[in-house]
């Protein structure tokens, strides 16, 4: 018999975390990381990969020694267990559903999008292999992975590395490229998308 | 064993982001028309943790679990870099609605066509790679 208080705790985890749990969070693994000698930027992980497969030999800026870096692809594997684990065993009670205010929901709208019931589901649809093959689709996932990780690596870091490592740490450069990903951000969501979803 | 702290770090990450509904596309959307404070909490709160933990740590200098002092390197003063760079990554993180750490959360949760997303990811980290000679920094 598993005792009432796991059960209990375990459906407490399950709730939608509120904003400040989630800021207390993010700061606690930022300083359990640099606590551990290291720092919080999931990004490198891309360039650990491309050196790890072989990158290495062909170009200078991927000669790193990957096995140096292997507690980051941890840290991407613990990632992807902790995905696994909440999506499966700490559900929701109302579903994988994104909270999302009334404002976005007529937003979300004005491009087309259409929900059944108001709710909005936490992943949207296209995330399938399916919609690989409609242009939206392939340019959603491979077009938005490409330029993440291209300009993750121009700018030296992504949202770990520069809003939550950088910021924590005063720097200039990351107040930049935060500026930089919101103006980018923008120009996407108010300029492209009425373009993608028209 | 020692390296299983990281993979421990990676759980709470993915149970964070997961449960603060930061992996989803609709949030990321949602804080780009600056329609919830959700997103702006998220990021406001842990930055002004993570500023208060740097000082102590700098103040202190406190050590590190194998008992080095807690350095953190500064980043370097240009700008080119940081603000082209950032604006190409935004467009990405708006398009795709996925940062990488999300990426690998998404992943676990069941959605292996993200595969693809981190291939591409690796191919602009590559190109990347190839540029960066050329490239204003």
């Amino acid at each position: 018999m598993v005792p009432d208080w796991l059960i209990q705790l375990r459906d407490f985890i399950s709730q939608p975390w509120p904003w400040w749990v989630g800021g207390l969070m993010i700061a606690f693994i930022m300083f359990l990381l640099l606590w551990f000698g290291k720092n919080f930027g999931m990004s490198e992980n891309f360039r650990v990969m491309c050196a790890a497969d072989g990158a290495d030999e062909m170009n200078e800026f991927f000669k790193i020694n990957w096995r140096d870096q292997e507690w980051n692809l941890l840290v991407a594997l613990g990632a992807v267990f902790g995905g696994y684990m909440a999506a499966h065993y700490f559900a929701a009670p109302d579903g994988a559903v994104a909270h999302v205010s009334a404002a976005t929901l007529e937003s979300l709208r004005a491009l087309g999008l259409q929900f059944e019931g108001d709710q909005v589901p936490l992943v949207p649809e296209w995330y399938s292999w399916t919609s690989i093959f409609t242009w939206r689709g392939l340019l959603m996932i491979v077009g938005g992975g490409f330029l993440v990780g291209f300009g993750a690596r121009y700018a030296g870091g992504c949202t770990s590395g520069h809003a939550i490592s950088g910021l924590s740490a005063l720097e200039a450069p990351s107040l930049v490229s935060v500026i930089g990903f919101f103006l980018g951000g923008m120009t996407m969501t108010y300029f492209i998308f009425p373009l993608i979803f028209r | 064993m020692r390296m299983s702290r990281y993979i421990f770090v990676g759980i709470l990450l993915g149970f964070t982001l997961y449960k603060t509904e930061a992996v989803s596309w609709f949030r990321i959307f949602e804080m780009f028309h600056f329609q919830s404070f959700h997103m702006y909490g998220i990021i406001g709160t842990a930055v002004v943790a993570g500023v208060l933990i740097v000082q102590i740590i700098r103040r202190f200098h406190l050590k590190s679990v194998e008992g080095k002092e807690i350095v953190i390197s500064p980043k370097n003063k240009t700008w080119p870099r940081y603000i082209i760079g950032g604006f190409i990554f935004g467009l990405g993180w708006a398009l795709a609605g996925i940062c990488p750490a999300p990426m690998f959360i998404l992943l676990g949760s069941g959605y292996t066509v993200l595969i693809l997303f981190l291939a591409s990811a690796m191919a602009g980290t590559y190109f990347y790679g190839l540029m960066r000679k050329k490239l204003p920094h």
